[in-house]
């Protein structure tokens, strides 16, 4: 074509220029693993769910919730959330209340009726014709470990049993924790919502001889997960007039309501259990129960807020001090000094405490007894051995909760559940899969932080102090529905791209595109793409992202 | 004074456009909430700082998160990597485009911004555009403007945009003219802080201490020489024209909100845009809204509007920082830093900080003060 002196491009637009070729780094969108995904033990997609919390959809969020944990409401109370103490937005202000959320949703659903996803429905599960796999699985104990394991089982096709000595289901959650932290109808109501999974529930059925046990019922796998019912005690000598409980037998008890306990208490330990007794007790009538721990505060097992709601209730501690006997109404304490690796030195000087009755709160173990003689199964120091699928050395018998060693929670148990589900899934012939591959950390280094507004954390509502020393109401409220979604709305959505559109925004060569609902290729698409033809690779949108979502990665030239 | 001047006809003819505020002095004091005149976004995760949010009402959005918005400066431009003048650009004629229905021409002086989007004859520009001389941009804008009114086009709206060399300097003679005429114009300056695309010389909005190819950083006053220079946002203010404001690349709902109010005001409107230059500061190019973030919180850019000669809003600091902050991720005033450095001149720039904080009620209260700068 001719063109004009020292004219050498035809009239058009720059379009025609691809600068995309100046790049030497490409950004791209990636998925990063939140902080709080990554330590919450039941391997929630936290983030993912206060996401689709946020816009307030809330059935989709519980939806993506129960995906891995099908018990919110019950969570969203007596989880120690290590997801919070993980969250980014610590080093902003303070943690999402990300369980108070959870319990909003838990909550929302069980007042709307939601029901849990069918059998045959799980998103990692088998792709299997039909729905029932024609395989049975025993279940042994109905505590959260029990139940998440049959859960995941049931949605995975398999015919569950699950067995467990009490009359009620739940476990430590229903015969430990008391309910002024969770109330019984809450945890009733969501074990409930498993039995039109076909979860059959048989109550009342003491499982002593496991090898037998799976023989008659022609169980093709077994979940052992009894848990540590046995209360450990310690020789105290004591006089007659002196009475000795453990906690296990005390908080039952107070559940039943069977119990008379005197005025004076003092309860032995410095675990969440004896948190949990002493506070039973001071409702009980209890004048003032006096809590005995051998060490300091520093050192002390129980979480810090265990501890604090027990002093606001008027429980005191005796710090560094052991018992050395009990006789008639009084108790002898040895001071204690700690030592070196912090363990308690007696130093013989002894001081007395007047006291009705002694709880002790030692803690607990496992009655194996139904394992024992079953080749292959193999205990340590009180624990059952598993692999990482969850199971024990014997084929077809996994374990998972209080049985075996590691952090004792009900989130830790209904984590071993579900990966156990997943690991019997898999020898009964369902689809081996091999685990999801982990995202990279998002860590806090990722976030571009300006861009997040100030925004203080919500509180929870509280019980008052007097009535929380008589009744056995619950101590936290819920969030309302404003205020769990602007809680839900403080998630910073670590790695993970929220639609904030910075990336469309900032490229200084319109080089994002902005899918803002296109239908390429099925659903609407939301988030973006980068227009490689143009882009020449600055990295202003990687910097700019608030949430870590973009990566500049090396071209290759 | 020169309110009295202002041509009736063109207030009147302004339809849906908010007339030139006449009322000189009334419209609040320095100190006003940063957000008035803009609605804040209840807290929504990112509230008002991000471009978008999914969470935000439509209305509340700004005009970069519409998909459908004009891209006046189109991709392909010849643009360094993370140029905040392209960006700027965008941001701006993007948004006065909304504002004025798409009816819009833009006149550009010589420059970078010329440059790399027009290589005759191709052009990145998807609006009416025209460019002749470097020195004369305000007053062929005048011309357009005075052509619109001549065809009855009282719907057009006119911007005529420089670089910082283009109005500071050279334009400056045809910008006073069109301020003190009142023209309906709107004069939108990128400043880069030099003229960049000759090679980075000095331009008398270049700030002490720079390093440029004409003030090298060598000998006992290294760099651009203090108390030289223009502060055209106050020189503009100075011709009482019906409005002023300052912006940054760095907050982009401020800047939107500024433009579309000039744009629909009448008479002569002066924004000032800080545009970073990876180039000619020598910042990573991923870093150009970084650093025009730290020139606002320093307060080494104050950011506000004025009304008719007087300041009526600021935008106040957010994060206070220290100007080492703000300078040292810049490669022309490295000669600073480092051992033995010149930290006699960085406390010079400190204190034209802090003289910028005091002047325009930069910071509040809780902000702190200067001294605990960098705390958070
Ligand atoms: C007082 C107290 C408070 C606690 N508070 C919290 C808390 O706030 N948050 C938290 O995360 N964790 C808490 N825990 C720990 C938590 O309750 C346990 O870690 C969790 O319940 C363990 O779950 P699991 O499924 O392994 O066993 P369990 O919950 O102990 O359930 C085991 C079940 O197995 C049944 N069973 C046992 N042997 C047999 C048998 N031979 N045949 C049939 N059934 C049998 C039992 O009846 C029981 O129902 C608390 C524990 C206690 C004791
Ligand atoms: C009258 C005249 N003198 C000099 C030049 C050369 N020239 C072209 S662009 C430019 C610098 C422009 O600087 P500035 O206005 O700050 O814009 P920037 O390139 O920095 O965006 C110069 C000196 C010219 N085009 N016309
Ligand atoms: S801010 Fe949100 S995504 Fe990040 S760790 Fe906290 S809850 Fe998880
Ligand atoms: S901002 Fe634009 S040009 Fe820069 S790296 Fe991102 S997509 Fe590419
Ligand atoms: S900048 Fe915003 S829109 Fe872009 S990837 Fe990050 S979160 Fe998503
Ligand atoms: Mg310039």
């Amino acid at each position: 074509m001719e063109r004009p002196f020292a004219i050498t491009l035809d009239v058009g637009s720059s379009r025609a220029n691809h600068t995309g070729s100046w790049r030497v780094e490409r950004p791209v969108y990636l998925d990063y693993l939140p902080p709080c995904n990554d330590a919450c033990p039941a391997g929630e997609n936290t983030q993912r769910w206060l996401y689709l919390a946020e816009s307030g959809s809330y059935e989709a969020a519980w939806r993506a919730l129960v995906e891995d944990n099908p018990f919110p409401a019950t969570m969203g109370r007596v989880c120690f959330h290590p997801c919070e103490t993980a969250c980014n937005r610590v080093k902003v202000d303070e943690a999402v209340g990300i369980n108070a959320v959870e319990r909003f949703l838990g909550d929302v659903a069980l007042d709307k009726g939601w029901e849990l996803p069918r059998p045959g429905s799980a998103a990692d599960g088998p792709a299997r014709p039909g729905t029932a796999s024609g395989r049975r699985v025993l279940v042994v104990g109905a505590g959260p470990g029990g139940l998440s394991a049959a859960y995941h089982l049931a949605r995975r096709g398999h015919q569950v049993v699950v067995a467990d000595a009490n009359a009620e289901a739940g476990g430590m959650m229903r015969y430990g924790i008391p309910a002024y932290r969770l109330p019984r109808e809450v945890l009733a109501a969501e074990i409930d919502r498993l039995r039109p999974l076909g979860v059959e529930l048989q109550l009342g059925h003491v499982v002593r001889d496991l090898a037998a046990e799976r023989r008659d019922g022609a169980y093709d796998a077994v979940y052992l997960g009894v848990g540590a019912q046995l209360a450990r005690r310690t020789d105290i000598p004591a006089g007659d007039s002196g009475r000795v409980l453990d906690a296990l037998s005390l908080l039952r008890a107070a559940g039943d309501g069977s119990i008379e306990l005197g005025r004076r208490v003092a309860v032995y330990g410095g675990g969440d259990t004896a948190m949990d007794v002493a506070r039973t007790a001071r409702r009980l009538g209890a004048t003032d129960p006096v809590i005995v721990y051998r060490r300091t505060r520093d050192v002390m097992p129980a979480h810090d807020e265990e501890l604090d709601g027990a002093i606001a209730e008027g429980i005191t501690v005796r710090w560094l001090s052991t018992i050395d006997r009990f006789e008639g109404g009084k108790l002898v304490l040895e001071r204690m000094t700690l030592g070196p690796d912090n363990k308690p030195v007696p130093t013989g000087e002894l001081e007395e405490l007047e006291a009705d009755t002694l709880v002790l709160a030692l803690g607990e173990s496992a009655d194996l007894s139904l394992v024992e003689g079953l080749d292959g199964v193999q205990v340590h120091d009180g624990s059952v051995l598993v692999d990482a699928s969850m199971m024990t050395g014997a084929a077809g018998i996994f374990a998972g909760g209080d049985v075996i060693a590691g952090s004792r929670t009900v989130t830790d148990a209904i984590g071993h559940g579900k990966a156990a589900a997943r690991g019997i899934d898999a020898v009964l012939g369902g689809e081996v899969r091999a685990p999801a591959t982990r995202h990279e950390l998002a860590s806090f280094e990722r976030l571009n932080t300006w861009y997040y507004d100030d925004a203080p954390r919500t509180i929870r509502p509280e019980l008052d102090r007097i009535r929380r020393q008589s009744s056995f109401d619950e101590v936290f409220g819920s969030l309302d529905e404003t205020n769990a979604l602007f809680e839900a709305r403080r998630c910073l959505s670590c790695g993970n791209c929220f639609e904030c559109d910075n990336c469309y925004g900032v490229c200084p060569d319109n080089a994002v595109i902005k899918l803002d609902g296109a239908q390429l290729d099925g659903p609407p698409q939301r988030r973006y793409v980068v227009d490689y033809d143009f882009c020449k690779g600055c990295g202003i949108c990687a910097a700019e992202c608030p949430c870590g979502a973009i990566e500049m990665i090396p071209e290759l030239i | 004074m020169r309110r009295d001047l202002l041509p009736t006809d063109a207030v009147a003819a302004g339809g849906t456009p908010e007339a030139a505020d006449t009322g000189a002095g009334t419209s609040g004091a320095i100190g006003d909430d940063p957000g008035a005149g803009r609605q804040r976004l209840r807290f929504y995760q990112v509230g008002s700082f991000a471009v978008g949010n999914r969470l935000a009402d439509p209305s509340q959005r700004t005009v970069q998160s519409d998909a459908t918005r004009s891209n006046s400066l189109d991709s392909g431009h010849r643009a360094c990597q993370g140029c905040g003048e392209a960006l700027g650009a965008r941001y701006a004629l993007d948004a006065a485009m909304r504002a004025a229905g798409g009816q819009l021409v833009a006149v550009n002086a010589t420059g970078c911004l010329e440059v790399f989007s027009t290589p005759y004859p191709e052009t990145s520009w998807r609006i009416a555009w025209l460019h002749s001389l470097f020195a004369n941009a305000p007053a062929v804008a005048t011309g357009v403007a005075a052509a619109m009114r001549v065809k009855g086009r009282s719907d057009v709206r006119v911007v005529a945009q420089a670089g910082d060399g283009g109005t500071v300097d050279i334009g400056f003679g045809c910008l006073s003219g069109m301020f003190e005429r009142n023209d309906d114009v709107l004069f939108i300056c990128y400043d880069n802080e030099a003229y960049m695309n000759t090679g980075v010389q000095r331009s008398g909005a270049t700030p002490s201490a720079a390093r440029t190819a004409t003030t090298e950083a060598i000998g006992p006053d290294p760099g651009a020489p203090f108390g030289q220079g223009k502060d055209l946002p106050r020189l503009a203010m100075a011709h009482g024209i019906p409005y002023v404001a300052t912006a940054t690349v760095a907050d982009l709902h401020d800047l939107e909100d500024k433009i579309e109010r000039a744009t629909l005001m009448r008479g002569a409107r002066y924004v000032h845009v800080l545009v970073p230059c990876p180039l000619g500061w020598g910042t990573a190019s991923a870093d150009t809204i970084a650093v025009a973030r730290l020139a606002t919180q320093t307060g080494l850019f104050p950011v506000y509007e004025a009304k008719n000669g007087s300041v009526t809003s600021v935008s106040k600091i957010r994060r206070v920082q220290p100007v080492e902050a703000y300078l040292g991720m810049q490669k022309r005033f490295a000669h600073l830093f480092g051992t033995p450095g010149r930290p006699d001149i960085v406390a010079r720039i400190q204190a034209i900080a802090d003289d910028s904080i005091a002047r325009f009620g930069l910071l509040d209260s809780h902000a702190g003060e200067p001294a605990e700068r960098g705390a958070r």
